[in-house]
């Protein structure tokens, strides 16, 4: 079912004497989700997520604005009523009652023409069961059972009555590092399967970007961005989400635009399209910087960094908003790894620019200046000289590769002589 | 004996020595004067040994009336109090304003002074020269006959003292149950509602399971109180409480120690082990009931 927010706000009184100012936790939020879809709320907390999905439950009462599920107005629809699913951030299983049981009991208080006969309900509980894998665990009480397992219980119960909508809040925030991969990929499963509109609450953005169809970013009670998760973190609105997204995090620079070149630290780094001179905030994602022996942005190296399948540089430029600018190599250019000075290129497809005032994004074209000439040099030759050009380029990358790891051998030779060296001295120095 | 054990059974040997001697030989006791036929307390001796103490307090009709009388109040008071008890507790969970006030309203005949609680119930209920009480006015508003609450009739008579009952034992049961109520995660009654259960079904089926334990104590506690029921009767209907037919077992087995025919040991005895009994079985079936119905988390 479409689910349909209208100019949504939610503010929350403020509590006793010592807070008296109200807080606007969900301002004016518009928002359509599809039928069918699974949609992400990312944001840190207090953004008002929770707040957001708790009024399309029925759980909180708007304050102003409207919910439609489908075309029916369901904005003053007590949450009973509303025919949701909602899976519980800490599951909420009724601790007394078995797995069965709890699974059943959105069965057992369906009314009128709905109401079930024992049988049909044992068919559909078990129907449920065998969606999220639980079968074997019917007769368990919610204690006997870990947190993955309890999490699939608690998803079974919101689906149980079939449900035209299906909430889940931080879902798996609970879970560990293990096993929230795995029922991430599971509930992307279910909701493949039953077709049903989901939408989830998260602050965690591998989580949104992983299983949703639309991710939307929000930030104090405001939307910034709904969009795909690769369009969110490739094309980001404002600064805002550009940071928000992106492990590591995007590196943000103080910049210039001067005569359509974009100054970073003095130095010429990017083309832009026609844009007025300004300060301007640049961001680069990690993989977005390209070392080259000349290239335009030069940092001052820290030190490089191993970690698993990355290697990354740590170097430090006087325009970065952070102290260490951090950029992941891509496997051909470790071998390269510099000594004092790391210059970058700049990939102008993850380069971003944003107004210094309300951080919102800037939008221009962006080129790399001086290679130009020599790249479209080479795209002026025909299909069988380019291959051959690239042959060349592999081969000589080849080389230079064995070339280098040659050298390191050697450098440890030479160590490895200058260290037996010494112990000798050392040993006839006992010996004198 | 292993050292730690011998250390750990010398710290404990003061309050085994205090309960040996204030509890436990007190008890046995009173099961041994319970056999013995004809004992003087004067003359420290006894006729035999064997059943007729309890024969005599079974046959006894004081015995059989306040019997029948505890049995009245435990029935009733029991439930009733727990109901109003969780009543009360669960509105109060369900205000916002002036909750603080209510609490302590409803907690303030826990701290009142008995005498002060027997003025009041003075007003209420008794007949003096100068007025029939005030619940005899209240009823006079409705066209009902005075009726008189303290020498009157058994059921009247019945009735202030459950009444009196209820009233002394609600303030602590109300603060158990909104403790405990408390404790309830609310997030349950939530996930009920999103999964379409009315509010008679929540409070039934999720939170009323969920407090069963505090439940069931108040339950257990309230059953031992009632059947060792005595001071508040003598509150209301002075020390006589064989003639105002308004006696109860404790009451039973305190006159045939001490009072108007007392000084019989014996049967005073056997009262009480038949009083011991009777809680006994009433608790066993408590704890076993509790075993089906009590959820502990």
């Amino acid at each position: 079912m479409r689910i349909e927010l209208e100019h949504l706000t939610k503010i929350f009184p403020g509590r006793g004497r010592r807070n008296r100012s109200e807080v606007t936790a969900v301002s004016d939020v518009t928002l359509t989700i599809p039928d069918g879809m699974l949609v992400g709320l990312l944001g840190p907390s207090g953004c008002g997520k929770s707040t957001a999905l708790n009024m399309i439950s029925g759980l909180l009462a708007p304050t102003s604005g409207k919910i439609y599920f489908g075309d029916k107005n369901v904005t003053d629809l007590p949450p009973e009523d509303r025919g949701v699913g909602m899976v519980f951030q800490n599951y909420a299983l009724y601790p007394h009652m078995t797995i069965e049981q709890n699974i059943r009991f959105p069965l057992e208080n369906l009314k009128g023409d709905q109401k079930l006969t024992a049988q049909q309900m044992k068919e559909r509980v078990e129907e449920a069961a065998r969606t999220v894998d639980i079968l074997n665990l019917l007769e368990r009480k919610p204690s006997e059972l870990s947190g993955g397992q309890q999490q699939r219980a608690a998803i079974a119960r919101a689906l149980v009555k079939l449900p035209k909508v299906l909430l889940l809040d931080e879902p798996l925030s609970n879970l560990d590092a293990r096993l929230r991969l795995q029922t991430r990929e599971e509930i992307r499963r279910i909701q493949q399967q039953t077709g049903i509109t989901t939408v989830f609450v998260t602050h965690d953005q591998d989580e949104a970007m992983s299983i949703s169809d639309r991710i939307v970013v929000m930030k104090e009670g405001t939307i910034q961005q709904t969009e795909t998760p690769q369009k969110v973190y490739d094309d980001p609105a404002n600064q805002f989400v550009a940071q928000f997204l992106g492990t590591p995090p995007i590196n943000l620079f103080k910049g210039q635009v001067r005569d359509r070149i974009l100054y970073i630290a003095e130095q010429p780094v990017l083309h832009t399209g026609e844009l007025p001179d300004q300060e301007v905030v640049v961001g680069v994602r990690p993989e977005g910087f390209v070392l080259r022996e000349d290239g335009a942005m030069k940092n001052e190296m820290i030190r490089e960094e191993v970690s698993g399948r990355d290697t990354s540089i740590l170097s430090r430029n006087p325009a970065a908003f952070s102290p260490i600018v951090r950029s992941i190599l891509s496997n051909k250019e470790e071998l390269l790894i510099p000594e004092t000075v790391a210059a970058f290129d700049l990939n102008p497809r993850k380069t971003f620019l944003f107004s210094t005032e309300d951080g919102n994004r800037i939008r221009t074209e962006l080129t790399v200046p001086s290679k130009e000439e020599d790249r479209e040099d080479r795209h002026e030759g025909s299909k069988d000289e380019r291959k051959e050009v690239r042959k060349e380029e592999r081969k000589a990358e080849r080389e230079f590769a064995l070339a280098q790891e040659d050298i390191k051998k050697a450098r440890e030779h030479t160590r490895e002589a200058i260290r037996a060296e010494e112990k000798a001295e050392e040993g006839q120095g006992d010996q004198g | 004996m292993k050292r730690s054990g011998l250390k750990a059974f010398l710290y404990l040997l003061p309050a085994l020595i205090f309960l040996a001697v204030f509890l436990v030989y007190p008890l046995i006791d009173v099961l041994i004067y319970s056999f013995e036929e004809g004992y003087s307390s004067a003359a420290q001796s006894f006729s035999g040994i064997g059943w007729y103490n309890f024969d005599y307090v079974l046959h006894d009709p004081y015995f059989t009336q306040a019997l029948i009388n505890t049995f009245i109040l435990v029935l009733i008071t029991v439930p009733v109090s727990t109901g109003f008890a969780l009543l009360i507790a669960f509105a109060l969970t369900r205000i916002t304003k002036l909750r603080s006030l209510f609490e302590t309203v409803f907690f303030l005949p826990y701290v009142t002074n008995t005498l002060a609680v027997g003025m009041v119930f003075m007003v209420l209920f008794k007949t003096t020269p100068y007025s029939e009480g005030f619940v005899n006015m209240l009823m006079g508003m409705v066209g009902l006959g005075p009726v008189d609450f303290i020498e009157g009739p058994y059921w009247a008579k019945m009735f202030v003292l459950c009444f009196y009952t209820i009233w002394i034992v609600l303030p602590f049961k109300i603060l158990i149950l909104t403790s405990a109520l408390a404790s309830v995660n609310p997030q349950y009654a939530q996930a009920a509602r999103i999964d379409g259960a009315s509010s008679w079904r929540i409070f039934t089926k999720i939170t009323l399971p969920l407090i069963s334990p505090s439940v069931f104590y108040l339950i257990i506690t309230g059953f031992i109180g009632a059947f060792k029921a005595y001071s508040d009767a003598v509150a209301l209907f002075g020390t006589s409480l064989n003639s105002a037919g308004m006696n109860t077992l404790v009451g039973y087995v305190f006159d045939m120690l001490y009072r108007e025919g007392g000084g019989y040991p014996s049967y005073a005895s056997a009262a009480a082990i038949l009083l011991f009994l009777i809680i006994l079985t009433i608790t066993v079936i408590n704890l076993l009931y509790s075993r089906k119905h009590v959820h502990y988390s």
